[in-house]
């Protein structure tokens, strides 16, 4: 297998995220309907949407904080919790769902000890499921940061696992 | 006018009509849930589908424009399937525990169940379980009951703009409430309670303060004082079957004195008072602005604390702008506790003093530690008319039937001017009433003392008043114009703070009361309180005052007598102790608090 699976960026200051985090809002200055935008580049640089950045989120936007937490919560893709160095995605969309993608949580459940959501004690993994991400011809697929694998089995995830470092 | 066809019968209706509001316009009832009266936009229940031709599938008729020629049915046998599969899908996520909940006999979801003949509990399913947060000492909050219609939402962000209630997370799991979980006690909430005002069910109420009324009430060892706000007494009857707008002043007092209350006193009392501080406070502001001396206006009233917390958190950086007169029910509690008490010969840790309120927001205030006088709270409990209504329910008492009965003195006599204070615009026009009179010696040029522009359900109401003929001592003023502006509403109150952050505010005096209407709609008021049920006690509100012999504040016998007696002169030495508060900078979320 030729996937080359992406770190996480170089760490930076939390000071250093936020300033990035303003810049970027300045280009949506006067525009509306720019909410899930914002907070998808937002989580980008900050790695996840912890309350007090929907807070810096909604003052500048002039949208209730209710409201920004509202559509962060709404889509499972916004987290308000870190994550660990590799976020996990498991493909359950239908094709996926199909062709063993359950077997393939299972599987990561066991070999990492975690639930849905959870994160490892050593910041490393964090395991997700999602919905269909239009892979469908390469199902089950499962997504490891930005990288797709193709047609997973629980066999390869010690594979891929021993990629991520 | 356009034309349309209702189950076969021809009908007009006005233009811009929902299909539901055309219906209604022809006395045609669809049942409804989730409607919001004049702001409605969720649409979110379906309950009130109709079949409308052309149309393949069935239609909300409260988001469907009615439209000329629109051939519509309301009660075919589908519609009438549809809504009832509707209702008890949202009937298998509900306590369905009617009995013991406070909005039993007065639930729109319950009364919608009778219209629509359920007599069956088809589906079971998952429910909902959420915990009861009670962490405000305003408004509680059960999610359990919420059947999602989300009224409450546009009531906090479309009416109020305040933006304290979405929804959160999705799908099953959905809930409405604060961001990220957190409990409404510790959020920028103003505890205006709007939203409790909209809610259908039993989701959003106040805390119930009832229990710890009744334990001073049956303690032979405590005084309990109680005090009635303007607008209570144009709404109570409202919880007795009483049309919207009737006046029950003398049947509240009677009913509280056979509860056991010791002094029956009156809120109106303090708003003359307030009136006498706040004006000369005006005047003060005004005359160091002519004289060149560091002034800040507009001067803001300062009697609804969810206006006050509100601006606490929006505005913070704005807080001189507001009079630092406390709220009249304060203002009572603190000369109940010391003047009275005195006067009595009673320990003030031995009484209690209990405010029956139009308010939620005013449970928030009593807690302010700014409240306390030498360690004790000056108001100990705040009952909102719909408390005071159970309470009155479960003592027994049969309220229509009660007689007439009058305030104790020396602090239950009130003029006209007091009265007011429960409309939007009351204070301001009670205010001019005093001033105006103080600086020239004669009455406000209004026609029966009425001044007629600020008064009214508009969001912003603006009048100018040019004093002349002033008498000597205030000769500075003569050919001033004031300008004043009023507004209730938290949506309207942003607009005119607005201005004055950006520095251009073109007014000298803003009155501003939280809720729209002023406290004839407070969050304590009794559901439903909708546009007809605010004109009636308004009206009610505005004929109280037209038959009192005295309307204007500063010819309150009493008054004068407190101000011989004890407080000497206003914004005098005691006023300052007793009657003045300051406020605190919230921050924008709370932020500047929690740190």
């Amino acid at each position: 297998m030729e996937t080359v699976v992406h770190k996480k960026p170089t760490p930076e200051t939390e000071a250093e995220k936020r300033e990035r985090i303003v810049a970027m809002m300045q280009e949506y200055q006067g525009q509306t309907g720019c909410l899930i935008q914002v907070l998808h580049r937002a989580q980008e640089i900050y790695g996840y949407l912890p309350v007090d950045i929907q807070q810096l989120i909604a003052e500048t936007l002039d949208v209730p904080l209710s409201e920004v937490s509202g559509v962060s919560s709404f889509y499972s893709l916004f987290t308000t919790k870190p994550r660990g160095e590799y976020t996990i995605r498991v493909c359950l969309g239908t094709a996926c769902y199909v062709r063993g993608g359950q077997d393939i949580v299972k599987k990561l459940r066991q070999t990492l000890g975690l639930e849905l959501g959870e994160t490892t004690a050593d910041g490393k993994f964090t395991l997700e499921v999602m919905r269909c991400i239009g892979a469908c011809g390469l199902a089950p697929a499962i997504t490891v940061n930005e990288t797709v694998m193709r047609q997973v089995n629980p066999d390869k995830i010690g594979r891929i696992l021993a990629m991520c470092d | 006018m356009i034309q349309m066809t209702i189950n076969g019968k021809q009908v007009q209706a006005p233009e811009g009509l929902s299909v539901l509001e055309a219906a209604k316009h022809n006395n045609v009832l669809i049942p409804h849930l989730c409607y919001l009266e004049g702001v409605h936009q969720a649409g979110s229940c379906r309950i009130c589908v109709v079949e409308v031709e052309g149309a393949r599938t069935l239609q909300a008729s409260c988001m469907v424009k009615a439209a000329d020629g629109m051939v519509v049915k309301t009660n075919t046998q589908r519609v009438r399937q549809a809504r009832k599969v509707l209702y008890e899908l949202m009937l298998s996520d509900h306590p369905r525990d009617c009995l013991s909940c406070n909005r039993n006999q007065n639930c729109e979801f319950q009364h919608l169940g009778e219209l629509l003949q359920i007599s069956d509990f088809r589906f079971e399913g998952e429910r909902s379980r959420t915990s009861i947060d009670a962490s405000s000492p305003s408004v509680i909050r059960d999610t359990n009951k919420c059947i999602m219609c989300r009224r409450c939402v546009t009531a906090c962000n479309e009416v109020q703009g305040a933006g304290i209630l979405n929804v959160q997370g999705r799908g099953f799991h959905s809930t409405i409430g604060p961001p990220d979980g957190l409990p409404l006690g510790t959020v920028n909430c103003s505890n205006c309670g709007q939203c409790v005002m909209v809610c259908p069910v039993g989701a959003l109420g106040e805390h119930d303060d009832t229990d710890v009324v009744w334990d001073a009430l049956l303690n032979p060892k405590k005084r309990v004082v109680v005090q009635t706000a303007p607008a209570v007494r144009v709404a109570l009857g409202e919880e007795f079957g009483l049309p919207a707008g009737t006046i029950v002043t003398g049947k509240m007092a009677a009913a509280l004195r056979e509860m056991g209350f010791d002094d029956i006193f009156d809120t109106n009392f303090t708003a003359d008072l307030t009136i006498l501080e706040e004006g000369n406070e005006f005047l003060q502001r005004v005359t160091a602005a002519i004289k060149g001396e560091p002034a800040v206006l507009p001067m803001m009233t300062s009697c609804s604390p969810g206006w006050i917390k509100y601006v606490e958190h929006e505005f913070p950086d704005q807080l001189d702008h507001l009079s630092s007169c406390k709220s009249p029910h304060m203002m009572l509690g603190a000369l109940a506790k010391t003047y009275y008490a005195n006067r009595i010969g009673c320990d003030p840790k031995d009484m209690t003093v209990v405010s029956v309120m139009p308010c939620t927001a005013k449970k928030f205030e009593i807690t302010r530690p700014e409240m306390f006088f030498e360690g004790l709270p000056t108001v100990d409990a705040v009952l909102t008319t719909r408390e005071l209504a159970r309470m009155v329910k479960d003592a027994g008492i049969d309220f229509t039937k009660l007689e007439d009965e009058e305030f104790d003195n020396p602090l239950g006599f009130s003029t006209g001017a007091a009265d007011i204070f429960g409309a939007s615009g009351g204070v301001m026009e009670a205010a001019l009433r005093t001033v105006y009179e103080v600086v020239t010696g004669r009455e406000i040029p209004f026609e029966n003392l009425a001044v007629e522009p600020v008064r009214g359900l508009s969001q912003v109401k603006e009048a100018s008043v040019t004093i002349e003929g002033c008498l000597p001592e205030f000769d500075y003023l003569e050919g001033v114009t004031v300008r004043v502006a009023v507004t209730s509403g938290l949506a309207g109150a942003k607009k005119l703070m607005k201005q004055i952050a950006a520095g251009t505010s073109p007014y000298h005096f803003i009155e501003v009361m939280g809720c729209p209407g002023g406290c004839i709609s407070g969050g304590g008021q009794p559901r439903p309180t909708n546009k007809a049920v605010r004109e009636a006690r308004m009206k009610a509100i505005y004929a109280e005052d037209a038959g009192k012999p005295k309307r204007k504040s500063h010819e309150n016998p009493f008054v004068n007598q407190l101000y011989a007696e004890f407080l000497e002169k206003p914004l005098g030495h005691r006023s300052h102790e007793l009657l003045h508060t300051h406020y605190v900078e919230r921050g924008r979320y709370n932020e500047r608090v929690k740190k």
